[in-house]
């Protein structure tokens, strides 16, 4: 009779062991997947010349695969959203954190909610046909289409990850710093910017980290105002990142084209899980601080 | 605010800070508000009864998006019978079984490193995995196991909090009565735990209505309508991936607007309901 019921007890504990360590295989399964199909590309291309090759040019008789393009893109796109995106998010996380009464930052806080719950294809919608004719208009170039266009939606797409994280972060800025500031004579303001922002540093460090993972992930929206074209990136020109490479010729891509696709999918994850070792390291400090 | 009594420089610092401030939240306002009445505004007037209920039809030329709902309700549904039992179990092992630190922070870890993985990522994975390696082909089965993959650590993460949130007496009074462990979880640890699952749900049901990169090459474009067993086992666009179609390869933005003016309210409907719930959960805890 015990004995059943340790054998019960025993297979119940391995069911929900192995249901635990799911996330574990997932994470083991997809970086396998990801460099078993990805190394045979590079292998046959050769590591120099499909990383720092400044040509793609997969459907030609001669087909060139340097993927350099698309990485400064992501590269730079991504930069492009955090320089605009973090002084943004920044004040606002602190005007929540601090200064805003409480029905300002109700709503606030609903339409960064909303921001983070808009889907990505409808970003992509709205700067279609929004941003990009507008970009076209403002600076008189043919296509509006290119880095500009999507380092804008990037922008927006990042900021709720930014103001959310950052606004945690402040919140948690024990009251003891700001009252001791406060009676030594400095104002509000001051006290905010010189004692919680920097006592918060670790934690709005770690949202700059989540808006550059966010910004090197995004695909859809990304996909349809940045036109799309593999040239080396600059401000106005048609450009493809890392996310779209690999979007944009999948569904026609076979043989050595389709390898080298899943190579650039490598790359990005390599780049991806770069970024998550940063961002847990400033996660952990922020919850010691 | 007693400014009056600052140097000049103090005033300037804090007039700036204050001034930059209050901009950010009112820039960070308008483009959420603008987006969301803008999107409403060009799409609603486009959604009508016909488009709702048909599916597109080359001989007539007409577009509906009857099966793309179809579609994103077959997933939604698929995931979330998929992603609750692993998800569910896995906090369940963490905050019961599990006694060594070490593979709690392994599997914690793994949790963090998953929800950190770009959804275009999962596509590509996914497909390699659950469509060309085990078979099923370009079907909503495969796209919504793929989201379940993704899902999997917002459910354990609900999950676990509110298993942490069961006071370990219940539990030790449960014991004291000589219930073996699994009963323990059963009929005590479980039911406090339902909160988290719900609130991970709706979550999940969020992303998966607003996610397109991962469906892409899992589940496919088609706009067929299927009954439930053979919609799983053929491919279909869900109502983004239909968006993303029409917009960027058919230039039909009349019927990507409409389709956006419906997920923009299916969002706001969730956010309502998260924050209605959250309130709710934290109400009924406090008494």
């Amino acid at each position: 009779m015990k004995n059943k019921k340790n054998l019960f007890e025993n297979s119940i504990h391995a069911i929900f062991l192995i249901l635990g360590l799911i996330t574990v295989a997932s994470v083991i399964l997809i970086s396998l997947y990801l460099i078993f199909a990805g190394l045979p590309a590079i292998s046959k291309i050769g590591l120099k010349e499909f990383l720092f090759g400044s040509e793609w040019a997969s459907t030609r008789e001669d087909p060139k695969f340097g993927i350099l393009p698309f990485i400064l893109t992501s590269v730079y796109g991504t930069s492009g959203a955090i320089v605009i995106g973090v002084p943004i998010g920044f004040f606002t996380a602190v005007y929540l954190a601090k200064e805003a009464r409480p029905a300002v930052k109700r709503v606030t806080i609903s339409a960064v909610n909303l921001l983070a719950g808009i889907p990505s294809v409808v970003y992509g919608l709205v700067g279609m046909l929004v941003l990009v004719p507008a970009i076209r208009k403002a600076f008189g170039i043919p296509d509006g289409a290119g880095l500009l266009a999507a380092i804008l939606v990037l922008t927006v797409m990042i900021l709720p990850s930014i103001i959310k994280v950052s606004l945690t972060s402040l919140e948690a800025v024990p009251k003891e710093y700001e009252d001791g500031s406060l009676a030594l004579g400095a104002s509000p303001t001051e006290t905010y910017f010189r004692i919680s922002v920097p006592a918060a540093k670790s934690g709005i460090t770690a949202s700059i980290v989540l808006g550059v993972g966010r910004g090197i992930g995004e695909a859809m929206a990304v996909m349809m105002v940045s036109g799309n074209a593999p040239n080396m990136p600059a401000l106005f020109r048609s450009v493809r990142f890392l996310t779209t490479a690999v979007a944009s010729e999948m569904s026609y891509s076979s043989g050595l084209q389709r390898q080298a696709l899943f190579s650039i999918a490598l790359v990005l994850f390599l780049f991806i899980m770069m970024i998550n070792a940063i961002l847990n390291y400033f996660m952990k400090k922020d919850k010691v601080d | 605010m007693g400014n009056s009594d600052f140097s000049a420089r103090r005033k300037a610092y804090i007039y700036t800070m204050r001034f930059l401030m209050i901009a950010s939240s009112v820039i960070t306002c308008v483009i959420s508000f603008s987006i969301i009445i803008y999107v409403l505004f060009k799409g609603l007037p486009n959604i009508s009864w016909e488009l709702l209920s048909s599916k597109p039809s080359y001989i007539s030329e007409k577009i509906g998006i009857l099966p793309d709902i179809v579609n994103t309700l077959y997933i939604v549904l698929a995931t979330l019978i998929i992603v609750i039992p692993l998800g569910v179990g896995a906090a369940i092992y963490l905050t019961e079984y599990a006694k060594s630190k070490r593979l709690t922070s392994i599997i914690e870890y793994a949790a963090e490193t998953l929800s950190g993985i770009p959804s275009i990522l999962y596509g590509l994975v996914g497909m390699l995995i659950f469509c060309q390696f085990l078979g099923m082909k370009t079907s909503l089965i495969a796209g919504s196991m793929t989201l379940a993959m993704m899902n999997l650590p917002t459910i354990m993460r609900t999950t676990q909090e509110s298993l942490r949130t069961v006071p370990m007496s219940y539990r030790e009074g449960a014991f004291g009565l000589g219930a073996g462990k699994w009963r323990v979880i059963r009929t005590v640890v479980l039911p406090c735990s339902i909160d988290g699952i719900i609130t991970g749900c709706i979550l999940t049901i969020g992303r998966i209505l607003g996610e397109s990169a991962a469906l892409l090459f899992t589940a496919g474009f088609a706009h067929e309508l299927n009954g439930l067993v053979k919609g799983l086992q053929s491919s279909g666009a869900s109502l983004t991936v239909a968006l993303y179609v029409y917009a960027k390869e058919q230039g039909e933005f009349e019927v990507a607007f409409a389709i956006a003016a419906i997920l923009i309210i299916l969002t706001l409907i969730i956010n309502f309901i998260a924050r209605a719930l959250g309130n709710y959960f934290k109400n009924r805890g406090s008494n």
